[in-house]
């Protein structure tokens, strides 16, 4: 039984005006649970408003999500959300913001602090609890935000362009953290990018979706590379170099088609 | 921090301050100087006052403990008409930022209400809640209110729909996001207006008690003025003055402390 499963998914907005903009079609998207499943396609393909569907913090207009079966309804609650842009309450500490969901979930106290601790040295910030977010650099954000999604031990974990703000080295440095703290512990992981290298690099499944409006999915690719990776060194590997060539020749036509779109 | 800039200008500035109390003084004494414009020596003192004897006014006021009750009233005043104010306003917008029927249905009143001159209404106030404080906190409160609201309304309707969504995804309910997301958001707001809405609860207070009462700094300035003694009126307005600065020094010590998880302009501590 697949750990999600977006079926026929179709979501289609209605502007206040009347105007109907419809972003996905068609799309079913099965993740095994412990799989990394990796979504790539040109901006406005949509991806992000796939991923709110399986957080259940959009209702698809048309389509069904199941999580290990059940039909989703409200927010789905065995899923871990990372988002592209800042989502650290600016008002609590890093420590406060690891926290966070326990409080949420009526775990409060010594041991949520504790396990929060344990968790920013798990993300290499042991002894920043006490900052604020805007006493963060962008990168240490990120590792916060990871730490207060991950500390809740989410079955499913949805990240949305996480380090797409970040600059290429600490990018590198966050991909590989996040692919031994996902080693160590096999979720379910659906990870949004623009970013054909990081998905191959990361994933155990690349999905290709078309350009939007309207976008569906176009194929999928096994990756076959050997864990561990290093993200950095793997991209040098021939037969990394031979899936980029295959995937890119399905993404190029579709990256074009929205490039030309954008120009209009 | 203070550099050898910002030392010549404390300097200036005392300087400035000083050059004019010199004006105002060799202009208004009836025996430094030939009268330049009045006929009579007598009348520059009796139209502008004695900065010297403005002085000696405000000590015998406060050697003599005479000002006291006045200033303790007002400044009740203010305080009261400031924590209502706030917490109605805290309520108010909290409430119809998240009820969009309530918004757009209360809305052209809530804007005839805010653009409406407040300040006539203290008569009304005194025939509601007689010459005591009571009026003079009403009055407050109406003016603090809208600064607070509008503010509060602003600050939840631009809560950041990631930090929102986020919280959800973390199992926050309707209940925990107002606590944790939605008041912490207004309440920067509140303080980014808490400059305004603390002076306009000192006017409140003042402006009501000038339009009707018997204890407050703004009764001491109406009695002077009833006497025509030019020399207390400024006195007044001197300890207003320079209280009204206190508050705004106080605030600033709050808002330091309370927001200590906002940026500060030119901080560039980051890691």
């Amino acid at each position: 039984m697949p750990a999600l499963a977006l079926e026929d998914i179709r979501v289609t907005f209605v502007s206040p005006d009347g105007g109907r903009y419809t972003a996905i079609r068609d799309t079913t998207l099965r993740v095994a649970p412990g799989e990394f499943v990796s979504v790539v396609g040109p901006t406005g393909c949509g991806k992000s408003t796939l991923l709110n569907v399986a957080a259940g913090l959009l209702q698809p207009s048309a389509g069904a999500t199941r999580v290990f079966g059940e039909a989703l309804s409200g927010v789905n609650r065995k899923a871990g959300y990372l988002f592209q842009s800042e989502a650290l309450m600016p008002w609590r500490t890093a420590l406060q913001n690891v926290t966070a969901g326990l409080e949420f979930r009526g775990s409060d106290g010594a041991d949520a602090v504790a396990r929060a601790e344990e968790w920013l040295r798990r993300v290499g910030l042991g002894g920043f609890g006490g900052r604020y977010p805007h006493q963060l650099s962008g990168g240490m954000r990120k590792r916060v935000a990871l730490a207060q999604a991950l500390i809740l031990d989410p079955e499913i974990i949805l990240m949305d362009e996480p380090f797409a703000a970040l600059d290429i080295q600490t990018r590198h440095l966050m991909e590989n953290e996040l692919l031994e703290l996902w080693s160590t512990n096999r979720k379910s992981v659906v990870f949004i990018t623009h970013d054909l290298e990081e998905a191959i690099s990361l994933s155990d499944r690349v999905v290709v979706m078309s350009a939007g409006p309207e976008s569906h999915p176009l194929g999928e690719f096994a990756i076959d590379l050997p864990r561990p990776r290093d993200v950095a060194e793997i991209r040098l590997t021939p037969r990394f170099i031979e899936l980029h060539g295959l995937i890119w020749s399905a993404m190029k036509e579709e990256v074009l088609k929205s490039y030309a779109r954008q120009r209009q | 921090m203070p550099g050898k800039g910002s030392r010549a200008l404390r300097f200036w500035q005392l300087g400035l301050f000083a050059a004019v109390l010199l004006a105002w003084y060799v202009l208004t004494s009836p025996t430094l100087l030939p009268p330049l414009y009045f006929d009579d020596p007598h009348k520059a003192a009796f139209f502008f006052g004695e900065p010297l004897k403005v002085a000696a006014r405000i000590g015998d006021w406060f050697s003599s403990g005479s000002i006291y009750p006045h200033l303790w009233v007002t400044l009740v005043e203010t305080a009261l008409a400031f924590g209502i104010g706030t917490i109605l306003g805290l309520v108010m917008g909290l409430w119809l930022a998240r009820s969009p029927t309530a918004s757009t249905l209360l809305d052209p009143y809530l804007k005839a209400l805010n653009s409406m001159p407040r300040v006539i209404l203290a008569p009304i106030f005194g025939m509601w809640f007689g010459l005591d404080m009571g009026s003079k906190v009403a009055l407050g409160v109406t003016l603090v209110f809208f600064i607070v609201f509008f503010n509060v309304y602003q600050g939840v309707r631009e809560v950041s729909h990631t930090v929102l969504a986020n919280a959800r995804m973390l199992g926050a309910n309707e209940r925990q996001l107002l606590r944790h997301v939605y008041v912490p958001s207004a309440m920067s707001w509140v303080f980014a207006s808490l400059h305004n809405s603390v002076g306009l609860a000192f006017v409140g207070a003042v402006v009501g008690e000038y339009l009707g009462s018997s204890r407050g700094v703004g009764y001491l300035i109406l009695q002077a003025e009833g006497t025509f003694d030019f020399n207390a009126v400024v006195a007044g307005i001197v300890v207003l003055t320079v209280f009204a600065l206190l508050l705004d020094w106080l605030v600033t010590i709050a808002e330091r402390r309370l927001l200590v998880w906002q940026p500060r302009g030119g901080e560039t501590e980051k890691i």
